[in-house]
């Protein structure tokens, strides 16, 4: 008796100790990015005092205000979003496409076709001879680079086929006796019965259109197509804060600083993925699953 | 149709079983003409974007430029490879790729599944689902973001001066960007902190499926919370454990790009060229092509033999093996 009390007794300070940890997980998780969000919202001369921990010192919008009001970044921003929107509905419809066919058994090549895909992922390419196909297939400041270089994965095709040959086969003999072709089994039949991975692999995929900044920075020249997370690379790791202060338009109050416009830019560039994250949240991991089992 | 090929392939006659395997494929093939159409046009994807790269890196062997095609290029052997391996920044690039990758290795590797094993003894389901929640949100944010946040907060005036001189831990603010020794340690600091919790999630499925028979059985023999973890849960997921460390030890070469290219500057490139970082320096910075390519293949060999390696030393350990 006395020996399960103790253990009882033991087992609460183990829960004590355990909940305690994953709130200093949660804290150092969450803080930093508390931070950027409280310090966006303070008028950008008296930040540069610091000492802005937890609550804005003297609130102000006028970093926001200075964020929508240039070109520059208003630019970049649309065309993250048409980059994020076409690119992951070709990558999603494509792969999820090659994937089907890869999938049905009778499929003459199978194999042949699994082995070409197979290869491509024990021999990544290296970095200039893609820069050389980029630049011969005329995709060098192009919109294009961003949706047609990526517009495949064999990684999420492997995913997709493994959901596809768990639909069991009824559903296609039905399409196929009314005499519809297999394109159009995969448009009526198979994408509404497989939402969950297409939506999982759309998250993905979104969030890398969404957080790529390597494609503009290295394929694109002209400023016009550059994506916010190239425009705000270009700030963070050349320090060209200063200039961006510079570049803004008139009328400016002198309260922001090139500083206090970064942050909100940074804001401004995560909030879509932040807000739209807990309602996408059930998807990557039961996505992240299938292809767990898988691989 | 299946009828059909039947009564064809039993139809007396001479050679009739050749003619009619060539035109029962054909036959297949044009019943199925959509679906090769569908699955054609992934492989001819994979042709241009992986396996035309993959020849494009011939150019390794040869001296290229810029104005004249990959063919027209002269042979120049084993040249480029050699510039390499003489090359005076070489101890410096492995030293760093091979640094960083083994802090990650040892420090990175561990902590999520630490993390996973804590997170499931949590006895509130809510609470436990509120902390994957939020331990999962960093690994959507992009390094660029990330970026930011480390320059505001490592910069002369940001919080880590100010807390460390408030308590009289230094004198002076500490330009930590600046500092090649301090830059190991933000790579991996940084890389666990967005990561942590997105590596966990294969660990808690994989400890999701260890039957609570076993629990229920240590427990029964008197183990208490710490043995059951060791001797119940560990071993239970030791197959995932096994996998996710055949891929970090192959994965030995590859920094994370995306992250270090963000951090990296001027002052503290001693400590931050590292492979990918030398590839593209050398590539696309110095536009030497033929040298550049050479690197990242010498890169890609070496990372494939080590895969190799790793799965069969997994395979005769543990049973366990990628393929």
């Amino acid at each position: 008796m006395l020996n399960l009390k103790r253990r009882t007794a033991g087992d609460a300070m183990f829960d004590a100790f355990n909940v305690l940890i994953m709130l200093a997980i949660c804290f150092i998780t969450l803080y930093p990015i508390w931070f950027v969000l409280v310090n966006s919202f303070n008028e950008g001369q008296d930040a540069m005092r610091g000492g802005i921990y937890w609550w804005p010192r003297i609130f102000s919008l006028e970093s926001y205000q200075a964020v929508f009001r240039s070109s520059g970044i208003m630019t970049a921003m649309g065309v993250t979003i048409a980059k994020t929107l076409l690119g992951t509905i070709v990558h999603v419809f494509f792969t999820a496409m090659v994937a089907y066919a890869f999938s049905r058994r009778e499929l003459v090549g199978q194999k042949l076709y699994i082995l070409i895909g197979t290869i491509t992922m024990l021999f990544p390419s290296t970095l200039i001879p893609y820069y050389l196909l980029i630049r011969d297939l005329h995709l060098l400041d192009n919109f294009l680079v961003y949706i047609i270089p990526a517009m495949f994965s064999f990684f999420d095709l492997i995913i997709l086929m493994t959901f596809f040959r768990e639909i069991p086969d009824g559903l296609e003999e039905a399409a196929k006796i009314d005499g519809a072709n297999d394109l159009s089994i995969f448009v009526r039949v198979i994408i509404p019965v497989s939402m969950p991975v297409i939506a999982t692999i759309a998250l993905f995929h979104g969030v890398y259109q969404w957080n790529d900044y390597f494609t503009g920075m290295i394929y694109i020249n002209n400023m016009d197509l550059q994506p916010i997370q190239t425009y705000l690379y270009r700030i963070v790791a050349q320090s060209s804060s200063n200039q961006m202060a510079s570049a803004m338009p008139g009328g400016i109050s002198k309260n922001v600083t090139s500083q206090s416009i970064k942050l909100a830019t940074m804001v401004v560039t995560t909030a879509p993925i932040v807000l739209a994250y807990p309602f996408l949240q059930k998807y990557f991991v039961k996505g992240l699953m299938i292809g767990s089992i898988k691989g | 149709m299946s009828a059909k090929h039947g009564a064809e392939l039993t139809q007396p006659g001479y050679n009739v079983r050749a003619t009619g395997k060539q035109r029962t494929l054909l036959r297949r093939l044009l019943s199925q003409k959509y679906l090769q159409v569908m699955a054609l046009l992934g492989v001819a994807w994979m042709i241009i974007f992986n396996y035309i790269p993959l020849y494009g890196s011939i150019i390794a062997f040869k001296q290229y430029v810029i104005t004249h095609s990959i063919a027209e290029a002269p042979w120049v052997g084993l040249d480029n490879f050699k510039a390499f391996f003489e090359d005076e920044d070489l101890p410096r690039v492995i030293w760093n790729t091979l640094g960083i990758s083994l802090i990650k290795l040892v420090i990175g590797f561990p902590l999520p599944i630490l993390f996973a094993l804590f997170l499931n003894e949590l006895r509130s389901i809510r609470l436990k689902k509120a902390v994957q929640t939020i331990s999962y949100l960093p690994h959507f944010l992009s390094w660029v973001i990330l970026g930011g946040i480390l320059a505001t907060w490592l910069a002369d005036v940001g919080i880590i001066n100010h807390i460390l001189m408030a308590l009289h831990l230094i004198k002076e603010p500490i330009s930590y960007l600046a500092e090649p020794k301090y830059f190991w340690g933000i790579i991996v600091t940084s890389d666990i902190w967005k990561e942590l919790g997105w590596s966990a999630i294969i660990y808690l499925a994989a400890i999701a499926g260890v039957s609570p028979d076993l629990h229920e059985a240590a427990t029964i023999d008197g183990a208490g919370r710490f043995q059951r973890m060791w001797h119940v849960t560990l071993p239970g997921i030791r197959s995932t454990i096994t996998i996710l460390f055949i891929l970090a030890v192959s994965g030995i070469l590859n920094s994370n790009f995306d992250q270090i290219l963000v951090l990296r500057n001027s002052l503290n490139e001693s400590a931050s060229s590292v492979i990918d970082i030398y590839v593209y320096q050398t590539g696309i910075v110095n536009n030497r092509f033929s040298y550049s390519t050479a690197v990242g293949l010498i890169k890609s060999i070496i990372a494939l033999v080590l895969l190799l390696i790793a799965n069969s030393v997994s395979k005769k350990l543990n049973d366990t093996s990628l393929f």
